[in-house]
């Protein structure tokens, strides 16, 4: 209860559609989706194929792997949760399934981060119900 | 059906004041409306389409209320800041195909006077991609700073270089009466004020401001005997881009297909421009921007916009009115893309005025270049 009043950000709403993601999130596993129909991977979390709106589709576990493809270090964001944890990095990050991810880096400094930087996906526990990806420097 | 030639922007107004807390944002389209249609020599009666955004989501029915007017033709598509120059080729269409004769454009806001943080407040809707955005801070600086890092990173565009449109747009403004800041700034101002969302500096950022305007619309025909020289209205196009499935690539902008689509559509080439009005949020948005309509190569725009090129006297002249960056921005800016162009067409900007100006490019940008945004593009020519 204390650790749900703390955490003041925006809480991903839960639907029909990203629901599996969110509940791998909260096992602390990461899992995009791939069309059997067509065999495109993509992210965000869908009830179909943005390429051929199929429903037939596969959960894939990632690898939790990627690179930094950008980043921004903010320093002004006066929004509950933010706020008080300035600066931040927001980034995008690659994943080894090829695609590309909004993120925060965390685990390093703001300054260390750099783009093409391995990285590997940890979670935040937002709630008891919700945990948050983000990416940290790899550690091998 | 092309709408080439067949209508035309018969007035404009642009309010002046920057700080409005005294108005309503209804009044301050209201004041907008009755200067553009004076311009024109047409009255509220005329009107028989109406156009606005950033208003609740039947605002616009509300606005006509409000101006107690019946048009035959609404309009509030809600893109962004692009949405008044995607209004003004969206009213060329209408009147084209004969569904009103006068449109009328309206914007009126009081972000600044209602404290509105546009730039540097939290994200929190609920659209399915928001449910994966939201919880790491997108502020608008930082998803237009993702694009800029990422535009530094792939071809060497440096911090000096964006100052640089900074400075110029600056320099415009002095020329402006009506601009906010008209004080002239140098590259190391830019650079020394303070980053809000690494690359991207305080003077990197347009100003939020409050404002309005308003634009007339009507047949090429009808316009030919108004009280000003008709600007006809050669082509528009419109294009979004978002995260694409995980496969965005940053440092691209939805310019990239309703530029060249505009320019097809009027006949004309990117030599035949002779000023563009390009949508400055940030000074990246501009750089971005010029690159993905193809006035310089993909990579190119850093050096392209330095040494004067996109400054009064340069080869192509952008921003003339001081832009968002110095003139003012009420949290959307597509509408004064439209006046100032047409002002400029109409030879009546003063000191600011592009010599022989005969065909002008808009290009709006609304929403995010990091996230996802809508492009607006219009060919206005005398
Ligand atoms: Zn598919």
């Amino acid at each position: 209860m204390a650790e749900e009043k703390k955490y003041k950000k925006p809480l991903p709403r839960i639907d029909e559609e990203n629901k599996p993601f969110w509940e791998a999130c909260a096992r602390h596993e990461l899992y995009l989706q791939k069309c059997r129909s067509c065999g495109k991977t993509f992210y965000y979390a869908r009830g179909f194929c943005p390429e051929d709106l199929s429903p037939d589709l596969d959960w894939v576990k990632c690898s939790g792997k990627g690179t930094v493809y950008t980043f921004t270090v903010t320093r002004q964001n006066q929004s509950a949760g933010f706020r008080d944890n300035l600066p931040y990095v927001m980034a995008y990050v690659e994943l080894e399934e090829g695609v590309r991810m909004l993120t925060n880096i965390v685990g390093c400094k703001p300054e260390e981060v750099k783009i093409g930087m391995p990285v590997e996906v940890t979670f935040e526990d937002a709630t008891p119900e919700i945990s948050i990806p983000l990416f940290q420097p790899a550690t091998k | 059906m092309s709408i080439q030639g067949k209508a035309a922007i018969a007035g404009v107004y642009e309010h002046p004041l920057r700080w409005a807390p005294h108005k309503t944002q209804y009044q301050i389209m209201a004041e907008s409306g009755r200067g553009a249609l004076e311009d024109a020599g047409l009255t509220l009666k005329d009107v028989d389409g109406l156009f606005t955004s950033g208003v609740s989501g039947m605002g616009i029915v509300s606005l006509a209320e409000h101006l107690n007017l019946n048009p035959s033709y609404l309009d509030s598509n809600s893109i962004g800041g692009s949405s008044f120059v995607s209004h003004t080729g969206h009213a060329a269409a209408a009147i084209a195909a004969g569904y009103c004769n006068v449109a009328l454009i309206l914007y009126g806001s009081k972000w600044s006077s209602d404290r509105f943080a546009i730039g540097t407040g939290g994200a929190g809707g609920g659209d399915p991609s928001e449910q994966f955005e939201n919880c790491y801070g997108p502020t608008t600086v930082g998803d237009y700073a993702l694009t800029a890092q990422r535009h530094m990173h792939e071809f060497g565009t440096t911090s000096e270089q964006l100052a640089e449109i900074a400075v110029v747009t600056r320099r415009h403004a002095s020329l402006n009466p009506l601009a906010k800041f008209r004080d002239p700034i140098t590259v190391q101002d830019v650079l020394t004020s303070r980053l809000v969302s690494s690359p991207l500096h305080l003077l990197d950022c347009c100003m939020i401001s409050d404002g309005g305007g308003a634009i007339v619309v009507t047949s090429a025909e009808r316009a030919r005997d108004l009280r000003k020289k008709p600007v006809h209205i050669l082509s528009a196009a419109e294009s979004c881009y978002h995260t694409s499935a995980g496969m965005r690539d940053l440092t691209d902008a939805a310019a990239k297909q309703s530029g060249p689509t505009a320019l097809a559509r009027a006949g004309v080439a990117h030599k035949d421009i002779d000023m563009a009005m390009i949508y400055d949020s940030f000074t990246i948005t501009v750089l971005v921007t010029l690159e993905s309509l193809g006035f310089c190569k993909k990579g190119e725009g850093g050096s392209f916009i330095q040494n004067g090129r996109i400054g009064l006297g340069g080869e192509l002249p952008i921003n003339t009115d001081g832009g968002g960056l110095s003139s003012n921005h009420p949290g959307m800016r597509g509408i004064f893309l439209v006046i100032e162009a047409t002002k400029q067409l109409r030879g009546e900007c003063g000191e600011r005025q592009v010599k022989d100006c005969q065909l002008a490019f808009c290009h709006g940008t609304g929403g995010t270049l990091g996230l996802r945004h809508s492009g607006a593009s219009l060919v206005l020519g005398i």
